[in-house]
């Protein structure tokens, strides 16, 4: 075990130095100066303080040591400073992480709870209406645009029935920790973006419950005599839920994916949004600790994907 | 193929055997049965060829122009009195029903290019991923690992963001960028089809690498690639919606339901229905395509156990 946890992180390793690159490039090679930017506005800026900006900076360095530059700084925990904010771009983001964070366990939550149960009923229904509408609200919900979801819900129960919150995380001028509040301005956003891993899990659960539902030891629990109950709950669904491990990897990349438009839809101040508003102002160092660091939290998530799979299923090879 | 069927002629009974079919000619035979591929495939096709007649209904049903305004009717009510105001008018009295016929064109082109990239990169990198293996294999499936590293949409907004492109480079980016899922399947059966005895049998009577590559396991692959092909359009007829909402896909005056949602958000306490129409085209498209390539995945894989 030990070994294959060693031998995952090693491969992470060249999927990050590319993630870095693409980062770099990106964001280096756009069209638009940082120092121009930077200065925007300043008076009596000559060429002479420009190129001793741009040297200061190490932008006159050819890309690649720049490239070395930016990775050795990342090491040392500085991403560099914000353009805009003037102050470092990586604390500024850590700042919007648990916003992040809250929105999506929420959500992961609501997926879990929702959509589990639903594939089951669907497969312990199989072939009678319950059935089908689940199955087509497996495919509908990953057709729904969710951001234009989000604003029909918002429309409906924000502007027109006035019963949530429309945007923000918090009314303005109330107590931080005033839960009530809080649960009130998370459920919309937290469901929208729930709303493909509820899909994606109802689909899931079907198949997998229908496929354990046909195997032998199904067959001999129910010839022992034991109830449907107990050979449902016991026996078929603990081997039904393996793939609810193994699909966490992609619901954790949707998840962190679709926040972003979701966070934007309801001006929600996480991390995604935050991005995202740097990357139309071109601030270039914030962009970068975004991309960088929401793409490393994805590639541990996979990592740890294949580690809690390998540990739940004793068929897959280890080591 | 005459001995197998007249085997099951002998076994059963004469009203169960039929004549063996090619995989084609018996997935067309299960489609034909299912009302929700095909209704949705018709559904798909009204949708396509409204959109590809926009200029003709413009012109000769709802006398209106896309781009032409009416100040004097601004956020009417959808109505049946007026045809161009079907679906409402938006803040300077343009026809909603046909600027969505015309983003629907935008639309539908962007996903079907873009898919049509797609796919080919997709394929003939899986293709030499999986049949070459070793070097060629470990860089390709780098390439792979690290874009799928990187949460798609926050890659697509940035580059967007900061390069601003036109819809043409937008199409081509979409294209470069949404292809590992489908290189990595292509992969995927290459590996296990390039150990079966058919093509071992065309490697010993002399076969090059690339007949046995386009020849021998592209057919057997090809397939389920439709399927991957229908899925994959759908996902980037949303991906582009999202890029037009937040204002970085194709731009206004050209209409795309992305960006008519976006315009509308400005105005959605004046005119709801604003906001209703283009999202209802754009889930209706999609959810179609997705259903029909649920469908062919059910018609197309003869392993799959039908549920």
């Amino acid at each position: 075990m030990r070994d294959f946890i060693i031998r995952r992180l090693v491969y992470a390793v060249p999927t990050l130095i590319g993630i870095s690159i693409i980062t770099f490039a990106i964001a280096r090679l756009s069209p638009g100066d940082p120092i121009r930017l930077f200065t925007f506005g300043i008076k009596d800026f000559t060429q002479e303080d420009y190129l001793r900006l741009l040297h200061a900076y190490g932008l006159d360095k050819p890309m690649p040591l720049q490239y070395v530059d930016w990775v050795t700084n990342i090491f040392r925990g500085s991403f560099g400073e914000s353009l805009i904010y003037h102050r470092d771009a990586f604390v500024m983001l850590m700042e919007r992480l648990p916003n992040t964070l809250q929105l999506a366990l929420v959500a992961l939550l609501i997926q879990l709870i929702i959509g589990v149960p639903l594939g089951v009923l669907a497969a312990l229904k199989r072939g009678s209406w319950v059935d089908g509408a689940i199955r087509i609200f497996g495919v509908a919900g990953h057709a729904v645009p969710a951001f234009w979801l989000g604003l029909i819900l918002i429309i409906l129960f924000a502007v027109n029935l006035r019963w949530l919150p429309s945007i923000g995380m918090l009314t303005v001028g109330h107590d931080q920790w005033d839960i009530a509040d809080r649960i009130k301005h998370m459920i919309l956003p937290a469901f929208v973006l729930a709303l493909t891993g509820i899909a994606n899990y109802s689909r899931i659960l079907r198949t997998e419950t229908l496929d354990v539902l046909a195997q032998d030891f199904v067959r001999t629990a129910h010839s022992k005599g034991l109830r449907e109950r107990t050979v449902v709950y016991v026996h078929a669904l603990r081997n039904a839920l393996i793939p609810v491990v193994t699909a966490l990897g992609g619901i954790l990349a949707a998840l962190v994916g679709g926040a972003l438009v979701i966070e934007q839809v309801f001006s929600w101040p996480g991390v995604g949004q935050f991005t995202f508003q740097a990357a139309i102002a071109k601030d270039y160092p914030i962009v970068q600790a975004g991309v960088m660091f929401t793409s490393t939290l994805l590639v541990l998530s996979y990592l740890l994907r294949d580690l809690t799979y390998a540990i739940v299923d004793p068929r897959i090879k280890v080591g | 193929m005459a001995t197998t069927t007249a085997t099951v002629g002998v076994l059963a009974p004469p009203s169960l055997a039929r004549p063996s079919r090619s995989l084609w000619s018996n997935a067309w035979w299960k489609l034909r049965r299912d009302k929700l591929t095909i209704g949705a495939f018709i559904i798909l096709l009204v949708l396509g060829a409204l959109s590809l007649a926009a200029p003709l209904f413009s012109d000769y049903v709802f006398h209106y122009r896309f781009e032409q305004q009416d100040l004097l009717h601004t956020y009417e009510k959808p109505t049946f009195e007026n045809p161009a105001y079907l679906l409402g008018s938006d803040e300077i009295g343009r026809s909603q029903v046909v600027r969505l016929l015309y983003g629907g064109r935008i639309s539908l082109t962007v996903g079907f290019v873009a898919a049509l990239v797609n796919l080919t990169v997709g394929v003939s990198l899986g293709l030499s991923a999986g049949y070459f293996r070793g070097p060629l294999d470990d860089a390709i499936t780098w390439v792979i690992t690290t874009l799928n590293g990187i949460p798609q949409l926050y890659l697509l907004l940035i580059i967007a963001a900061l390069w601003q492109p036109g819809p043409l480079t937008l199409i081509v980016i979409i294209g470069l960028l949404n292809w590992t899922g489908i290189s990595l399947f292509v992969r995927g059966q290459t590996f296990a089809l390039r150990e079966r005895e058919f093509v071992t049998a065309a490697r010993t009577i002399g076969a090059k690498d690339r007949r046995i590559m386009f020849r021998h396991i592209l057919p057997n692959v090809l397939p389920l690639i439709f399927v991957l092909a229908a899925i994959d359009i759908g996902a980037i007829i949303l991906l582009e919606s999202a890029l037009s909402f937040l204002g970085l896909g194709i731009l206004p005056p050209t209409p795309t339901w992305g960006n008519l949602l976006t315009n509308a958000v400005s105005y959605f306490v004046r005119a709801w229905w604003l906001v209703v129409s283009p999202g209802v085209l754009i889930f209706l498209t999609v959810l179609c395509l997705y259903l029909i390539g649920d469908g062919l995945r059910d018609a197309l894989d003869p392993r799959l156990k039908t549920h």
